[in-house]
């Protein structure tokens, strides 16, 4: 029958996971409180440390977000990590090209 | 002796439904295809026309014909019109849309309607555009640099800005639809290494627009933003730079210039190998060389900013990264050689312009090396030898490889064949044009004539004047084209399935294609270019 | 067999005529969704870009300029979009059980979350507002260099930095307006009965939209309120 299972990549009628309840509330409890403790750490005097945790801490915020809300753990499709990665490759890519230019020049005065 | 015109009774996507609301809500991919052909061919001709301005104005010495303020206006609007209307795209939304599902065995692409937005878009963003050089135009060059643009210009700026910043979604739709379809839509059997080179290179393009488009969207937004409410920060006197404009610019301009060519690469290896009898040479490399272009492509954007101002040391990590670029392009050239040796060549229509595309760009990307030489590059930057060299590549590239696609599948878009002996003609006339118009301009740049002049010195009349010449005879080879195709549709010979005799799916369907392309789903058991098993045609007859 | 999942699925009113079944269909729906929010990082990421030029640039007028956005407020902005992702996951997984009015109530909850957002961040501008704090002809700011009350900041590079701090926090709002009117009609759409275990691939793709607006403002935040906030 022609018409069933297109091509490698696609799949009919695998079943979706659901996620237990008490899983999404638990994600929503750590990125609550990671939320006050980056607020909260950054008012303390770290030094060069302090924007070092801040991007850290929501880093890893974005990352649990991606994970479990946005079921990237759970999903069986490579090409959608792929994406992800690549996207993040590109963007550090616009960053840090652009860099070179900026860190081997002075600061206006 | 052409046949009587007997219009095809089979249905197909052309005759299922008549009427202009059946074209203006269709979802079917081969009419949108067509759709963006009478867009894009329309706004070719807007750009060509202000590419004629140019060349009238710089028949003479001195400027006579407009204002220099004028004269800003028709460069930055030629170059406005003709890259983002036109060439960009061009054969992505005309012969990608039309072709891609059909290549890889499928009905339609994957987001039907998304497909027919992306036109919508498009042509709010051209009358927005028409709109903008109706009351006057930018004056800023297609590059849009700051702070001109943002603080000293008394042109239509927003809203040039603002037209290119919704044609950029169109880009994006686009590309977005053909890397699903690709990935998602295949029928059994055609594998990613079955492909024809033509859909690899349509989704090589299809990554940089959605990569890419996004950072010049915000950059043109950033520009309209600080214009209209007053901002700073491209503004030197208030702490802004204006070299993060440039980078952020070209972030996206460089890899654009790649979605210019990718597709016209594609086109090339679809005609060299039907018309030459064989399969193309080293499949891997060319797929994996259309992949590598599209990443590398990302890697050199600051090579257009040698002398703007950025440091020494990032200027040589960019020159180094822009001879990389160039390796897997001269991949492609040497296996399209190595495909013709010892095939059989035929030198119908779409082969003289893969002939002319493979020359042309050749030439075109050699001189890009030698601006990518730091030395080099600090003499004739901004001369005469800068545009030479994108237009060999653009013009002698990218639109020799539209016209020979256009060519190549027009039988299956079309049902009909064009006149083979006048295509012959137009395209040897395109090309004679195409020289006389540009081979001069490399030796204007290399002799120091600035572009973007509206006068110069009289030592540089010449070369001018045989310039204007041969842009008269490229416009010549531009028209005839429209006028034997529309010509075709009424009076050509009809066209079976293969007029080629040509491996892909897209010439296992009748021409024109019925509206869900195949009756039945293909299943796929052949490699690519299987010319093997393909009988050749006795011979390509010359109709008048 | 006669009963093949593909066979079953031409029955379903959602199935587009171009797909073969409706799992090629969610395949294709959700990779479109994600290559378009790899657009959308790209797009914000030319604002990052710039962010990142002018803050190592400028960075005492950037630490002052912080210091003047309201830290609780911020935080507490977070907060309501964190549980506005709560909330529309949990719609998703109601869709997902076939829990009509549920998957209802967890859309209109999303929808009051990114609401209260757009009425904090109106708030907040319109306090920069008055304090003469937006970029442009009425733009005043003063302050001293931290730990150097006697050295006066340039005021023009802390424009820079609320030029930033508009354009970003502007185009973030904006995605949020456009959110709300997605989640508007999702709800009409989930009213109406059309999710269910079978076909919820709006809801799970305009989640995935939801949550990326999210993110962006989880770097937002530190980016522009936490600057040095010791001093």
């Amino acid at each position: 029958m022609p018409e069933h299972s297109m091509t490698e990549d696609s799949t009919s009628h695998h079943s979706e996971h659901v996620l237990p309840t008490g899983l999404y509330w638990a994600i929503w409890a750590i990125l609550i409180c990671l939320t006050f403790f980056t607020a909260w750490i950054a008012t303390v005097d770290l030094g060069w440390l302090n924007p070092v945790v801040a991007l850290l801490i929501a880093s890893f915020k974005a990352l649990v977000v991606i994970l479990y809300f946005m079921h990237v753990k759970y999903t069986s499709e490579k090409l959608t990590k792929t994406v992800g990665l690549a996207t993040l490759f590109w963007l550090a890519l616009l960053l840090f090209l652009t860099l070179t230019d900026y860190a081997t020049r002075g600061v206006p005065s | 002796m052409s046949s009587v015109a007997i219009t095809p009774e089979r249905p197909n996507y052309l005759n299922q439904e008549y009427g202009v609301r059946s074209w203006l809500l269709t979802t079917d991919h081969k009419r949108i295809g067509l759709l963006y052909l009478m867009s894009i061919t329309f706004f070719f001709f807007i750009g060509g026309f202000f590419a004629l301005l140019i060349r009238l104005e710089l028949l003479t010495p001195a400027g006579d014909l407009v204002l220099a303020d004028t004269y800003n206006k028709l460069f930055t609007m030629h170059g406005q019109v003709m890259v983002f209307f036109f060439l960009v795209p061009s054969i992505p939304a005309v012969l990608g849309n039309f072709l891609v599902p059909i290549m890889i065995g499928a009905k339609d692409l994957a987001f039907p309607r998304i497909n027919l937005l992306s036109w919508y878009v498009y042509m709010v963003a051209g009358l927005i555009m028409l709109h903008c050089i109706l009351i006057g135009g930018a004056d800023t060059g297609w590059t849009f640099y700051t702070p001109f643009s943002t603080a000293f210009s008394h042109a239509s700026v927003i809203e040039a800005g603002v037209s290119i910043f919704i044609a950029g979604f169109s880009s994006i739709l686009t590309g977005l639809n053909i890397v699903v379809t690709v990935h998602r839509m295949r029928a059994p059997g055609m594998t990613w290494s079955r492909l024809p080179l033509f859909v690899w290179s349509q989704y090589a393009t299809s990554i940089i627009m959605l990569l890419g488009t996004p950072v010049l969207a915000i950059t043109l937004l950033l520009v309209v933003f600080e214009r209209a409410f007053n901002l700073g920060i491209f503004d030197p006197n208030r702490g802004g730079d204006p070299l993060l404009f440039q980078h952020l610019f070209w972030f996206y301009s460089h890899p654009a210039v790649y979605i210019m060519i990718l597709p016209a690469m594609g086109v090339v290896s679809e005609v060299v190998a039907c018309f030459t009898r064989k399969r193309i040479f080293g499949y891997s490399a060319m797929a994996t060389a259309v992949i590598g272009i599209a990443v590398l492509g990302f890697l050199v954007w600051a090579h257009h900013m040698f002398v703007a101002g950025i440091s020494l040391y990032s200027a040589l990590v960019f020159s180094l990264l822009s001879y990389f670029v160039a390796v897997p392009s001269a991949v492609k050239v040497f296996n399209w050689t190595a495909t013709m040796y010892k095939g059989s060549i035929k030198f119908t229509t779409p082969m003289l312009y893969a002939f002319g595309f493979i020359g042309l760009f050749t030439m075109g990307g050699l001189t890009g090396l030698f601006l990518a030489c730091l030395g080099v590059d600090v003499h004739v930057t901004d001369t005469y030898f800068v545009i030479a060299h994108f237009h060999y590549i653009m013009v002698g590239g990218a639109v020799m490889g539209y016209l020979g696609g256009l060519h190549y599948w027009w039988p299956k878009i079309s049902g009909r064949m064009y006149p083979e002996s006048w295509g012959r003609l137009a395209a040897l006339i395109v090309f004679l044009g195409f020289n006389l118009t540009f081979f001069p301009q490399f030796v204007l740049g290399y002799l120091g004539m600035p572009r973007r002049y509206w006068q110069y010195p009289q030592e540089f009349q010449v070369l001018n004047i045989l310039s204007t010449a041969g842009a008269t005879i490229l416009a010549v080879g531009y028209v005839l084209p429209m006028i034997y195709f529309v010509w075709s549709m009424r009076y050509g010979k009809i066209a079976d399935g293969n007029p080629w005799h040509a491996a892909g799916l897209e010439w296992m369907t009748p021409s024109p294609p019925p509206t869900f392309n195949f009756d039945e789903t293909p299943v796929v058991t052949w490699e690519a270019y299987n010319y093997e098993e393909i009988p050749a045609p006795e011979e390509v007859r010359i109709e008048r | 067999m006669s009963d093949s999942p593909a066979v079953l699925d031409h029955h379903n009113p959602e199935l587009r005529h171009h797909f073969a079944d409706m799992g090629q269909q969610k395949n294709a729906a959700s990779l479109g969704m994600w290559l378009f929010l790899g657009t959308e990082v790209m797009f914000f990421g030319g604002m990052f870009l710039a962010y990142l030029i002018y803050r190592r640039w400028y960075y005492p007028e950037f630490v002052v300029a912080s210091n003047s956005l309201n830290l609780p407020i911020g935080a507490a902005n977070t907060a309501i979009l964190i549980c506005s992702s709560l909330s529309v996951a949990l719609a998703i997984r109601a869709a997902q059980t076939n829990k009509r009015v549920q998957t209802v109530v967890m859309l209109v909850l999303t929808l009051v979350f990114g609401l209260a957002f757009l009425g904090v961040k109106a708030k907040e501008w319109h306090d920069k507002f008055v304090e003469h704090h937006v970029p442009g002809t009425s733009f005043h700011f003063e302050g001293s260099m931290p730990g150097h009350p006697e050295a006066k900041i340039n005021p023009a590079h802390a424009q820079v930095f609320f030029s930033m701090y508009f354009a970003m926090t502007g185009m973030h709002a904006l995605h949020m307006i456009i959110g709300v009117g997605i989640f508007l009609w999702l709800i009409y759409q989930a009213w109406k009965g059309r999710f269910n275990s079978e076909y919820y691939t709006p809801l799970e793709n305009s989640g995935l939209y939801w949550h990326f607006v999210d993110i962006i403002w989880i770097y937002l935040f530190p980016l522009f309120y936490l600057i040095d906030r010791h001093k």
